[in-house]
């Protein structure tokens, strides 16, 4: 058994977990319903602001909008992953399903590296989709198209890949439940102070601003959402909001993600999951 | 443990490697402590190619522990293991091992056909969808082969998980507590199927807490107490072994020293049990009876005894509950 087909045939097997699992159902159901309401909300908007808003204004509102309702997916992406990274690993080593796997000829490290992929895959298919869903329904309904869809994606992606990786790592560690619920906080906290920095940064106040910086640093979701929105949103948004203010509001962001931050997200992303690997290996099953 | 006795005992592992063909499994001076509890110390045997072994112990012996660092799903914290003619830290050494856990449970989302076809893959092994089939029907899930696992109950999820130990061709098959969950008739399956495994040159490495399954089966047992091999043995060896009953009166201090002398003596009443050396059978009884009565001793009556697997665990473990205290 190669390592390759090991890694391969686990994330086939993940991804299939997930096909087949109620997440995967809630989901859809969860996004339909949220890409549904949007979609209203949208023509709503272009109806009855019909002649008031100018285009500016207009513009400003679909970006906000939409940085919006990508939360909303970023959030259940967040939800998904970091709840099936659980179940899938802790949850295997709890009820002895991985015990029978674990005995064949393979290395943990690759069945770890297989559940990982997989989990990205279906974290980041997932967003992927609902995100260009949604971007189709704005273009539909008020004719917005945002100016780097592929890059906003692409971030959005990147974003779960790192939630999930850290989900990955709680889940060697702890109960399939903990590790959602300690994932799915840090990925809230990472949020807040996010946008405590952003309020730091209008307001002048440089140990504020610090608090944002540095949760991007520990936690990189929040900094890869950010480049997300920037990519999503029309760039004279913020120049209509004034520079303060665009600083501070939650679904607009500044600046996009630097090549150097980009380089720690992944930087950051294969530490984590070198820690999982070794944490996964050492243990006694 | 010193480094020089690990870096012998890595060396004697590597010499067992390099022996043809090797037994099918071997293992020596593993140790495992969990927390402060000593689970596993110092055990040490081999399942040779084509025999069947069963491991017998008490609850909390380190049966499971002992099974599960063989596979390399615990990391014993000393010793070494060989399986199949390559050191355990390979995990191509897995490559032709089957394993039913003790914690049996497979992929709720996945039928029967799947979970097989998984472990084929994983095994690297190349082996027909007809012959997967066989495996299933073997025990006896041909009609469930199609339905998802969620709905299976614990016996039919064993059963599931004897077609897992036995589908990729092995030549070792770990089953660990097989028969816990099944019926008197999956049992007979059971010891059917271990059975023409040896028939057919497998190795079967039985963890049981039916005796009566592991006396008709198995060659050799090994017996864990307290993470330490308590006894070891072909069945012929540890039950060769004879007791004699002997109902006597008028038995002086001397008399008795005598009874103590031949073995372990267990008494009821005027009937003491003793327990004879398996060496000198043929003399030990004629001497005992004339020395018994050379000593003043009123002999009513001489039994020879044979002693069941279960009597003799029994022994064993009392024997080595007595001798910690």
């Amino acid at each position: 058994m190669t390592t390759t087909r090991t890694v391969l045939t686990i994330a086939a097997l993940t991804l299939r977990e997930a096909s087949r699992q109620r997440v995967l159902l809630a989901l859809t159901a969860m996004t339909v319903v949220l890409i549904a309401l949007s979609g209203w909300g949208f023509s709503r908007l272009a109806a009855e602001s019909g002649g008031t808003l100018t285009s500016g204004e207009a513009l400003l509102t679909a970006s906000i909008l939409l940085n919006l309702v990508m939360f909303g997916f970023s959030l259940i992406a967040a939800l998904g992953t970091a709840f099936l990274a659980g179940p899938t690993l802790a949850g295997e080593t709890e009820s002895g399903i991985a015990l029978s796997v674990l005995a064949r000829p393979i290395r943990r490290s690759a069945f770890l590296l297989g559940k990982w992929l997989g989990l990205v895959a279906f974290g980041s298919g997932f967003v992927v989709l609902a995100g260009l869903a949604q971007c189709l329904v704005v273009r539909a309904t008020v004719g917005y198209w945002p100016p780097q869809p592929a890059a906003a994606l692409a971030l959005l992606a990147a974003q779960t890949t790192a939630l999930l990786t850290l989900a990955v790592l709680l889940s060697t560690a702890v109960s399939p439940m903990a590790s959602g619920v300690v994932a799915v906080g840090l990925f809230g906290t990472a949020w807040v102070a996010g946008v405590v920095g952003g309020i730091g940064a209008s307001l002048g106040n440089a140990s504020v601003e610090r608090v944002g910086t540095v949760s991007r640093m520990l936690l990189p979701t929040d900094g890869l959402w950010r480049g997300a929105m920037h990519a999503f949103q029309d760039p004279t948004a913020l120049l209509r909001l004034g520079d303060e203010g665009g600083q501070a509001f939650p679904f607009l962001s500044a600046a996009p993600p630097t090549p150097s931050y980009l380089a720690w997200a992944a930087l950051w992303v294969a530490m984590v999951w070198g820690l999982a690997a070794a944490s996964f290996v050492r243990k006694d099953l | 443990m010193t480094a020089p006795v690990e870096a012998d005992r890595r060396a004697a592992a590597q010499l067992v490697a390099d022996m043809p063909p090797g037994p099918a499994a071997w293992c020596s001076g593993l140790r495992k402590r969990y927390g402060k509890q000593q689970a596993v110390s110092d055990v040490s045997f081999e399942v040779g190619r084509g025999e069947v072994v069963g491991l017998l112990g008490p609850n909390g012996a380190g049966k499971t522990s002992v099974i599960k660092m063989l596979l390399g799903l615990v990391h014993p914290d000393a010793g070494e293991v060989v399986l199949l003619g390559r050191p355990a830290a390979d995990p191509a050494a897995r490559a032709r091992v089957g394993y039913l856990p003790e914690l049996f449970r497979y992929q709720p989302w996945l039928s029967p056909v799947e979970v097989l076809a998984l472990h084929v893959r994983l095994s690297g092994a190349d082996v027909p969808t007809g012959e997967q089939s066989e495996a299933l029907a073997l025990v006896g899930l041909a009609d469930r082969a199609d339905d998802r696992l969620g709905g299976f109950s614990k016996g039919m999820q064993q059963r599931l998980g004897l077609a897992v130990a036995l589908v990729a061709r092995p030549e070792l098959v770990v089953l660990d507590a097989p028969p816990s969950a099944l019926d008197p008739l999956g049992r007979a399956d059971v010891r059917d199927i271990v059975l023409s495994l040896r028939e057919r040159g497998v190795a079967v490495l039985l963890n049981s807490h039916l005796i009566g399954e592991v006396e008709r089966v198995c060659d050799r047992v090994v017996i864990l107490d307290r993470g330490r091999v308590a006894a070891a043995g072909s069945l012929a060896e540890l039950l060769g072994r004879h007791e004699l009953h002997l109902h006597l009166t008028g038995l002086s201090p001397a008399a008795q020293a005598r009874l103590a002398e031949t073995g372990h003596v267990e008494r009821e009443g005027d009937w003491f049990t003793v327990a004879l050396p398996a060496d000198d059978v043929d003399t030990a009884v004629p001497d005992l009876v004339g020395d018994l009565i050379a000593l003043g001793a009123r002999v009513h009556a001489v039994e020879p005894a044979r002693i069941s697997l279960e009597d003799r665990l029994l022994g064993i473990l009392r024997d080595g509950a007595g001798a910690r205290q």
